[in-house]
């Protein structure tokens, strides 16, 4: 079995296992991070999505040997940041949750787009969005939860 | 007091938002096994053998040989089995489960099994009926012999896939006698039912409880109970935990969706004005009849939208295919009828050469006009308000006028649409029969104990809101868990927009009693539903209030048309509704745009068909829902109505939000092309058909 070695929200993990077998398994079966979840498991949905290096991956999508040396973050990881409090308290303010399966995902793709571009017009998140699909809320909501958070989050990103 | 509508956020957020929620595939027990279905690869026909391998030590195969009660999912109409025994009616029909211990492994042994058949040809036309209704309104037909002259369309609907984002799933297991399943379901108590049925246990040895559920529009209204079944099956036999949860492709092709449609319509047509309409409504039920009786019966009853006709004459038919069966989807029925009626009446407004707006608004329902059943619309309808706020905000007119420069491929559509609110006819008094409970516990906090299930659409919030604000205590004070039959009263599915007006309407009762004994230690308060006595349905005729309230709705929608790929761009929309009095404005804003969503959706883009009783999509590349760059940004308004029986004046919202969607933006695409729209959805494929077509 080959050795693979990461940073797994903030530590330093060692995984031994199959070279492909998908990094959202190892996440959720290996480490019981359970906050990414499986909607589609072929890339479409954005429910798995994680940070790899700072930028939105899926990963159920990501063979385990993808992340040898890299640096992984997953919801469970960013939610002791500053930065997700303000997101977070963006989306609870805004109405940007319903059934909730695809916020973990959301919250991720809106840390991976704010990082890159901490003033994001409409056009900008609705691109950065694309990769995360949510059924409940028509998006309406979740643009506008990002858009306070970039506001609230002025200057920490 | 203050007012309730007024917004707090909501209380399962923080779980949720960090990703801490437990869905069912977060949720592991020791020494787990897991579930994979076999499934049949004909149509049509009969098995004649089964030959499995030899199955390894911890490994089983379950069939309808397990099952010790009857081989049949209760659900309203019963002709679903757990497995089947050996006649094949629908492709990927389910035959055995294979559990145990690794995946790849019972992926190995379902390669294996060799299964046998007899085919026969199977049957995919609209021929077989296996339940129809008539109904009659004033003259019915008889109108038509007087008519100037009748003008006649067909229109059609496809399916629609509800696409919660969460796959359907289930743990159970097994504790002495009892057996116990957790999953991702709307409606607590059918499924208990079912298993009931299913295992020939003692109510008292089968428990269902709830997961927290990611989105369900439906699509886990009766088909869990299927799965349940099959589960606990399983379950009680092996007594050991096992896991079913379907991957997407699974579940694309073999849950239900809603049905599609094909209605005809004839209109009576005299002096210019509407006489009497009658319709043919039919609609492909798929290889069981389960729900589609009700589904039929909704969209039969929508058949005169938010207009006031005299005379109907009203025909439904559901027919049975060897296709996938279909079910509920929010809207269920109602979104095919307003599709075709809205269509319908645009149409003949413009055969008529009369400008269909002011056509439209001069046959729109008013309070005390008799419903397309005789029943009465007992409330004020706001209608006219809520169109004139909607054309405003929209910049309707100006818009409407400048698109129609057939050069320019731009398009403004409205719809005007209603809801019936809870169940159809007389389901509540004489089916569900409601109970809830509120329990004081000794530490001064509220127990809420029913069977509703927060599905994202905010139960949880509206109702610990709706205690607190009643008992006059903080929020944090009023529990409410995810129902868990061994604690919960049978209240009833969470379905129909039935939640709020009707289990919330129980719950306030509850509640106020609950604030007269406050000083009280420790009690339950314990309420059942009691129809109000005015409301009176005859099922049979289809006479009467077929509901006891109705929700109202405008949308606007405007839309780009790329004159080259046709392809459609939403560009805003503007929504007005009446829902009665909001519980939470946030909530009640956010079903608003995840039902519009849902609606347009269903309108313009979810194509979903079979090919010779295979469904053609089967993940969500194939099959392509709205992305946040194909919605655009959503205006909402909501007006005040108050229904005297609902909490606080609440009616039903759920539904109501996606069934006016579709005709919308088909109309704002009829207006872009200039061309006539008969059916959904109206793909560039569609767009560029009607274009090369200069009849139209
Ligand atoms: S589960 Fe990974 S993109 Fe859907
Ligand atoms: S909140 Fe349910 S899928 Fe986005």
């Amino acid at each position: 079995m080959p050795k693979i070695e990461f940073k797994l929200n903030d530590k330093l993990v060692t995984v031994h296992s199959t070279a492909n077998r998908r990094l959202l398994d190892v996440l959720r079966e290996d480490f019981n991070l359970t906050g990414p979840k499986e909607g589609c498991g072929e890339g479409e949905c954005g429910a798995c999505a994680v940070l790899l290096n700072h930028k939105i991956v899926n990963s159920c999508c990501t063979p385990l040997a993808n992340v040898d040396g890299q640096e992984i973050v997953t919801i469970e990881g960013f939610s002791k940041t500053k930065r997700y409090q303000i997101i977070k308290d963006a989306f609870a303010e805004m109405g940007g949750v319903q059934c909730g399966f695809c916020t973990p995902g959301m919250v991720i793709a809106t840390e991976s787009l704010l990082n890159k571009n901490p003033h994001p017009n409409d056009e900008e998140i609705r691109i950065a969005l694309s990769g995360n699909l949510c059924r409940c809320t028509g998006y309406n909501m979740i643009i506008k939860s990002i858009q306070k958070a970039a506001k609230d989050g002025d200057g920490i990103w | 007091m203050k007012d309730i509508s007024k917004s707090i956020n909501k209380v399962d957020n923080e779980e949720k938002i960090s990703g801490s929620a437990e869905y069912i595939a977060d949720i592991k027990m020791d020494g787990m096994l897991y579930a994979m279905t076999l499934r049949s690869s004909i149509v049509k026909g009969e098995i004649i053998k089964i030959s499995y391998p030899k199955i390894p030590d911890n490994y089983y195969v379950i069939d309808h040989k397990d099952v010790q009660g009857k081989n049949i999912v209760k659900i309203i109409y019963d002709d679903m089995p757990i497995f089947t025994t050996k006649k094949i009616s629908y492709l990927h029909e389910p035959i055995a489960l294979v559990i145990g211990p690794e995946k790849e492994k019972i992926v190995e042994i379902l390669d294996s099994i060799e299964i046998k058949y007899k085919e026969e040809e199977p049957q995919f036309e609209w021929e077989d009926s296996v339940v129809d209704f008539h109904f009659d309104k004033g003259e019915g037909e008889r109108v038509f012999d007087h008519a100037d002259k009748v003008i006649s369309y067909d229109y059609e609907t496809g399916y629609q896939e509800q696409a919660y984002i969460e796959t359907q799933g289930f743990i159970g297991y097994q504790d002495g006698d009892k057996t116990t399943l957790i999953g991702s379901i709307q409606c607590p108590y059918y499924v208990k039912n079912a298993l009931i049925q299913a295992l020939d246990s003692e109510p008292e040895n089968v428990r269902v409880i709830q997961s927290t559920v990611g989105g369900a529009f439906g699509g886990k209204e009766e088909f869990p109970s299927l799965i349940g079944c099959q589960l606990a099956v399983a379950v009680k036999k092996i007594k050991k935990p096992i896991q079913l949860i379907y991957e997407r492709e699974e579940d694309m092709l073999v849950t239900t969706k809603r049905h599609p449609a094909k209605i005809h319509f004839d209109a009576a047509i005299k002096e210019n004005k509407i006489k009497g309409i009658k319709a043919h409504v039919g609609i492909d039920g798929g290889a069981t009849i389960g729900l589609s009786g009700v589904v039929l019966s909704r969209a039969m009853l929508a058949c005169s939208g938010a207009y006031t006709i005299d005379n109907l004459d009203i025909t439904g038919d559901v027919y049975k295919t060897n296709t996938v069966p279909n079910g509920a989807f929010r809207g269920f029925g109602a979104p095919q009828m307003m599709f075709a009626i809205e269509m319908f009446v645009e149409h003949i407004a413009k055969d008529l050469n009369i400008d269909p707006l002011e056509f439209r608004k001069s046959i729109l329902a008013k309070q005390n006009d008799h419903t397309s059943t005789n029943g009465v619309y007992r409330d004020p309808i706001l209608m006219p308000e809520m169109i004139e706020k909607a054309m405003k905000e929209s910049d309707y007119l100006r818009k409407k006028k400048a698109y129609a420069n057939p050069n320019i491929f731009k398009g403004i559509g409205m719809s005007f649409f209603f809801h019936g609110c809870g169940f159809t006819g007389s389901g509540e008094k004489k089916i569900i029969k409601a109970r809830v409970r509120l329990r004081k516990h000794k530490n001064n906090k509220a127990e809420i104990l029913i069977a509703a299930v927060d599905m994202g659409q905010g139960v949880k919030t509206t109702f610990r809101k709706l205690v607190a604000n009643i008992l006059e205590i903080d929020i944090e004070n009023v529990i409410f868990n995810n129902p868990d039959t061994d604690y919960v009263p049978d209240s009833g599915p969470t379905v129909a927009s039935r939640t709020m007006m009707i289990v919330g309407g129980l719950v306030a009762r509850a509640a106020k009693e609950m604030k007269q004994r406050w000083r009280e230690d420790e009690f339950v308060v314990e309420k059942q539903y009691k129809q109000p006595d005015y409301i009176k349905y005859d099922e049979e005729n289809f006479i009467g209030d077929a509901y006891p309230a109705y929700s109202w709705g405008v949308n606007v929608v405007e839309v780009e048309v790329s004159k080259t790929t046709y392809q459609v761009k939403l560009v805003k929309t503007w929504s007005v509704y009446d829902g009665g009095k909001a519980i939470d404005e946030k909530v009640v804003l956010g079903q608003a745009d995840g039902g519009l969503a849902q609606g347009v959706g269903y309108g313009y883009l979810e194509v979903m068909n079979h090919k010779q009783g295979k469904i053609q999509q089967k993940n969500m590349t194939d099959y392509i829902i709205p992305t946040a760059k194909d919605m655009p940004d959503m205006e909402t308004y909501l007006y005040d109505n108050p229904y005297a029986f609902g909490p606080y004046g609440a009616k039903g919202v759920g539904e109501l939000t996606l069934v006016g969607g579709a005709p919308a933006v088909a109309k704002a695409i009829e207006n872009a092309i200039n061309k006539r729209i008969y059916k959904i959805p109206v793909t560039p494929e569609y767009i560029m058909e009607l274009i090369n077509n200069a009849k139209n």
